[in-house]
């Protein structure tokens, strides 16, 4: 890659987002609405709010349940898509329940949850764990289902059987699948991860974005849902990163296949 | 070595029953390399399948060595035309040749003089670290067979193995198998539906009627041991046999299990022989 096509593709990823920023800087630049306050007030809130002792007080605990809450989901998730996705009994028996459960929204189970899981850091795992498990699981079950035939005739016939297939055929051969559920999944738990925090919570992302709107300091609020979206963006990008090394072999298979 | 008695074969489905292997019988000697030809549609992967332990027939049997075979049996390699789909994507081509030798617990050092071995024999030496989808095609399939090699079956089985690759790589893999059945002394049965692989391929040439199928004739290819593609092909004898094994296939197609029990015995050319089995 040239030094001209780094500078291409970032100006094609920092462009749109730069633009809007303008438009909003320059569309609230003397605005006086008290809930829409100038981006550059929001800016300066945002420097006065997120200090060190506040990243620790209230960021950190937010991710640290997001990462336990995420990572339980993806060893539920796949691990009962396995199941589910390797035998016709278990699926035929599962899955009525489970599209039953899948189209409860998560946040709506926050009360519920809060009845036996108290308000404490228990609830809100729970809670991000019943909305991040279902993508990871429905999608974990059709890259198991979706294991090709050939291959698996050539495991047998070398004797590849056990938690060797599982390993080197089952999963491999269904980690695109499953790690699109585990994209999907990572959007909803960070709403999770919010709401609820909004519900019932001493500190948290969540917490503070709903303390400061009550005590009407609006720019603080902006610059929570901002910290959000940055949040949101560096998570996806971390992601996407990870993805790039574990699926290498896919993405490059998929060029081969489009240009044979 | 490998027998096959009476195999049958009817695929069960909710409305109709069909009826794929009527009744197989053959036997390969230790260190053969057999063909098995046939018209399209046959049965050919049917039967294969049931050879190889991953289907079960639904009469006869196949012994390996006078045990019969119940599921994938320890000394059988499988090479399947479909290299793409056969080959671990995600994995480079060493580990893809080296995954089912984990399962012998040879030690490392073996491990690792087999698998550079039989990278070596099929023209690979420099490509340890390639993903199959790198490969062209007739590569993937040199993988696919350097696998089956570093695995040390006594009994190789191919299902069509070179259907999809370009004519001048199949002649090349042609010869590769040849070289290597001469080199490890393993018991091949190769199947394919090209005529002139059948022929040029084997010591014997079984050739399958249509579905149902039986065995409508076990040819002994008596060309000399030594092929190579431009004299063999361009020899009489090989006309005569490809013209042979043509006109067969062609009364192949009107004929199956279902038309008549056995085949009438009929001399063509003198140096024919026929052996029902």
């Amino acid at each position: 890659m040239t030094v001209l096509t780094v500078t291409r593709r970032i100006l094609l990823v920092l462009g749109l987002p730069a633009v809007l920023f303008t438009i909003w800087w320059v569309a609230t630049a003397d605005s006086t609405d008290f809930y829409v306050p100038p981006l550059r007030t929001i800016l300066t809130a945002f420097g006065d709010t997120w200090t060190g002792d506040r990243l620790a007080s209230d960021v950190l605990p937010s991710l640290l349940r997001l990462t336990a809450g995420y990572l339980l989901a993806v060893v539920i998730g796949v691990g009962l898509g396995l199941l589910v996705g390797m035998s016709r009994v278990v699926r035929d028996v599962l899955e009525p329940v489970l599209e039953l459960f899948r189209a409860i929204p998560p946040p709506v189970l926050v009360p519920v949850i809060m009845l036996f899981a108290g308000i404490g850091d228990t609830m809100k795992v729970i809670v991000i764990v019943s909305g991040c498990v279902w993508p990871i699981l429905l999608n974990t079950v059709e890259g198991v289902r979706a294991v090709d035939e050939v291959l698996d005739d050539t495991c047998r016939s070398y004797g590849i059987t056990g938690s060797s297939r599982l390993w080197h055929l089952v999963l491999r051969s269904a980690s695109p699948q499953i790690v699109t559920g585990m994209r999907q999944a990572l959007s909803i738990g960070i709403i999770l991860m919010v709401i609820s925090e909004m519900f019932a919570a001493d500190n948290g992302l969540g917490f503070t974005i709903v303390q400061f709107q009550r005590s009407f300091a609006i720019p603080e609020m902006w610059s929570g849902v901002l910290l959000l979206g940055l949040l949101g963006f560096v998570l996806s990008l971390l992601f996407r990163f990870a993805e790039n090394r574990v699926l290498a072999w896919y993405h490059g298979l998929r060029r081969a296949q489009r240009n044979p | 070595m490998l027998d096959v008695r009476n195999l049958q074969k009817t695929y069960t489905g909710r409305h109709r029953n069909v009826e794929a292997l009527r009744s197989l019988s053959f036997h390969i000697g230790a260190g053969e390399l057999v063909c098995l030809v046939g018209p399209s549609g046959c049965g050919k992967t049917t039967l294969l399948k049931c050879m190889a332990g991953l289907l079960a027939p639904t009469g006869g049997e196949v012994r390996l060595d006078g045990h019969p075979v119940t599921g994938p049996p320890p000394g059988m390699a499988v090479v399947f035309q479909e290299y793409g789909r056969s080959l671990f994507a995600w994995m480079n081509v060493r580990d893809n040749v080296t995954l089912p030798l984990r399962r012998k617990k040879l030690g490392k050092a073996r491990e690792r003089e087999l698998v550079d071995h039989a990278l070596e024999v099929v023209g690979l030496a420099d490509a340890h670290q390639a993903y199959p989808w790198q490969l062209s095609g007739g590569m993937q399939q040199r993988v696919a067979i350097a696998r089956a090699v570093a695995f040390e079956p006594k009994v190789l089985l191919m299902d069509e193995p070179f259907a999809a690759v370009d004519a001048q790589t199949r002649a090349d893999l042609e010869d590769l198998i040849r070289r290597l059945w001469h080199e490890l002394g393993v018991t091949v049965l190769f199947v394919t539906h090209d005529i002139d692989e059948a022929v040029y391929l084997g010591q014997r040439t079984i050739i399958l009627s249509k579905s149902p199928t039986v065995v409508q004739e076990d040819l002994t290819i008596d060309l000399p041991d030594e092929r190579d593609q431009l004299h063999t092909r361009s020899s009489t004898r090989f006309a005569e046999l490809r013209a042979h094994v043509y006109e067969q296939i062609q009364r192949a197609k009107h004929h199956s299990g279902a038309t008549s029990p056995a085949l009438p015995a009929q001399d063509r050319g003198p140096a024919l022989q026929k052996s029902e089995s």
